[in-house]
């Protein structure tokens, strides 16, 4: 009869104490984010996917296609090819495949390339019901982003500042 | 245990069905499956059959560069990713007789332990969870959500961080990194007292929890049992004790350990060493010296020489051991992982005869398994 007293009070102590918990919390600043509407901003050092870097003085690529990072990527995602024209220093990369169904966001091609010349996005919102929209040629977006110069999303440009 | 007699004692009635948890069952946080051969609500046998998410790492590792299996690394146990990154660095290191600056060994060990309080957490949130509570859960995963953005501001990335490089760390903590994890030392301490009075003084989790699934030490040896699990029969066997490594050895903490051997002691085991991981953070993030964070000399393309080299590691749930044979060449000869979570597993047959299922399940969440580190 004890024991059982006792156990009863043990069990309302609990259901007390939860309560009071729960009821504390509910006054707290809420903790999520209603995404869509707002999102979050992505760290300095977000790994997304990889994308070409634009030259700020000639506006081209700065990649001249050594393919260090073909080699170092573990996952074989990469496909680099350039050509070397007529009165130019270096090669000039003329095709930059990217296998994104393959990637696995590990960051060894960023840092294999030794002139920078790519970097992680910060683009998260990769959805799409066709698995070639995987398989991107970033050289052809990095040309198709040509005419403005600095083209991206206004959050994408306030962390790359 | 009146059904564990009732079954020595061969007075069951011998009708016997089989069900099967899992691959697909919320109760088993992954796809591992359990063929428990059932009389009525108790178990005769339960059998776990795992493979279900086998990926090969050993077989990659062979296929791929010394540096190329580092991203590996992160997703054998993808909640305590940290511990395998240093578990691999450190082989290699060891036969490439290569040495981190003090100042990356510092950083490896503050965010192998901030890993563990994650993966930690998340047990947390799942055991209680399996027990049929669901708040705790969302506690749980709120604070784990602050050491992932701590960890994400340094790393980039929220589970399979790939940091730690041969010879190093590959980025520098900054002072956000410091202040941020200062922080958090600061704000989890009152919540490990608001865990205890939510969850661990709550009467209906101290009986589903106090007595059941009792793991004798002598069991934990037999199948060697690790982590928490065996700390939680009364063996203080920790790998950053008794085979320090990297810099536990200039760090002050105990080794919590319950000697029962149920349910709960493995419970308050967890629960103590995030409290222990605090203090292991704290100290480190005092004595956190100054320098570079990659050792100076590694070369680009690494070819340790030929020779078998073992690290082990303290991971969230047990002994993890890498072992790596190399024959100089651009990549591993053989990497052989040894993964807590697979003997931890390998005792469930022995210990959940004549459990009744639901109790069966509670003992499933105190050994927290990570299926991916099972299979592997
Ligand atoms: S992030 Fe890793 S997997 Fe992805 S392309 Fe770069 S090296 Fe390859
Ligand atoms: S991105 Fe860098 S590493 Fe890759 S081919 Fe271009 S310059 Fe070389």
């Amino acid at each position: 009869m004890k024991a059982l007293l006792k156990e009863i009070g043990s069990g309302f102590h609990s259901l007390v104490t939860g309560m009071r918990i729960t009821l504390g919390q509910f006054f707290k600043p809420q903790v999520t984010v209603h995404y869509p509407h707002e999102t979050l901003k992505m760290p300095v050092r977000f790994r997304g996917h990889i994308e070409l870097v634009r030259d700020p003085q000639t506006g081209k690529a700065i990649c001249f296609a050594c393919k260090a990072c073909e080699k170092a990527c573990p996952s074989d995602c990469i496909i680099v090819e350039g050509v070397k024209r007529e009165g130019e220093r270096r090669k000039s990369v003329t095709e930059f495949k990217l296998d994104f169904t393959k990637c696995s966001l590990c960051g060894s091609c960023v840092e294999a390339c030794k002139s920078e010349a790519i970097r992680f996005s910060k683009d998260y919102n990769l959805a799409s019901v066709s698995k070639e929209e995987f398989i991107m040629d970033l050289f052809k977006r990095l040309e198709s982003e040509q005419p403005k110069p600095p083209q991206a999303q206004p959050e994408q440009s306030k962390e790359a500042a | 245990m009146s059904a564990l007699s009732a079954l020595s004692s061969g007075e069951t009635k011998g009708e016997t069905f089989v069900i099967n948890v899992g691959p697909q069952h919320p109760a088993t946080h992954g796809v591992l499956r359990l063929k428990m051969t059932m009389d009525g609500e108790y178990i005769t046998r339960a059998e776990p059959v795992c493979g279900y998410i086998h990926r090969m790492h050993e077989k990659m590792g062979e296929n791929r560069t010394w540096a190329q299996f580092l991203p590996n690394t992160g997703r054998i146990d993808y909640l305590a990713a940290m511990a395998y990154s240093h578990a691999y660095v450190g082989a290699v290191e060891r036969a490439a007789g290569i040495a981190a600056p003090p100042r990356a060994e510092y950083i490896r060990v503050i965010t192998s332990e901030l890993n563990r309080i994650s993966s930690h957490l998340v047990w947390f949130g799942a055991f209680l969870l399996d027990l049929g509570g669901f708040t705790p859960l969302l506690y749980a995963f709120d604070d784990r959500e602050k050491i992932l953005d701590i960890l994400e501001a340094l790393t980039g990335s929220r589970l399979t961080y790939s940091y730690y490089r041969f010879g190093g760390v590959c980025n520098d903590v900054d002072d956000d990194f410091i202040r941020g994890t200062r922080e958090f030392v600061a704000f989890m301490r009152p919540r490990m007292k608001m865990y205890h009075s939510l969850v661990t003084d709550n009467i209906i989790l101290r009986k589903r929890l106090i007595g059941i699934g009792v793991i004798s030490a002598e069991m934990c040896r037999q199948y060697g049992a690790t982590g928490p699990v065996i700390r939680g029969s009364g063996v203080g066997y920790d790998v950053r004790k008794s085979e320090p490594y990297s810099v536990y050895r200039d760090l002050d903490f105990d080794v919590p350990v319950y000697p029962e051997g149920d349910c709960m002691a493995r419970y308050l085991v967890r629960m103590e060493e995030m409290v222990q991981s605090l203090r292991i953070i704290e100290q480190a993030l005092d004595k956190l010296p100054a320098g570079p964070v990659m050792a100076s000399g590694v070369p680009r393309t690494l070819k340790p020489p030929a020779g078998d080299c073992c690290f082990a590691v303290e991971a969230a749930r047990g002994r993890l051991l890498v072992r790596i044979v190399s024959d100089n060449k651009e990549m591993p000869y053989r990497v052989r992982l040894r993964t807590p979570s697979f003997c931890n597993l390998s005792l469930y047959e022995e210990a959940s005869q004549g459990m009744m299922l639901p109790d069966a399940l509670a003992l499933l969440g105190s050994l927290d398994l990570v299926i991916p580190d099972i299979d592997r």
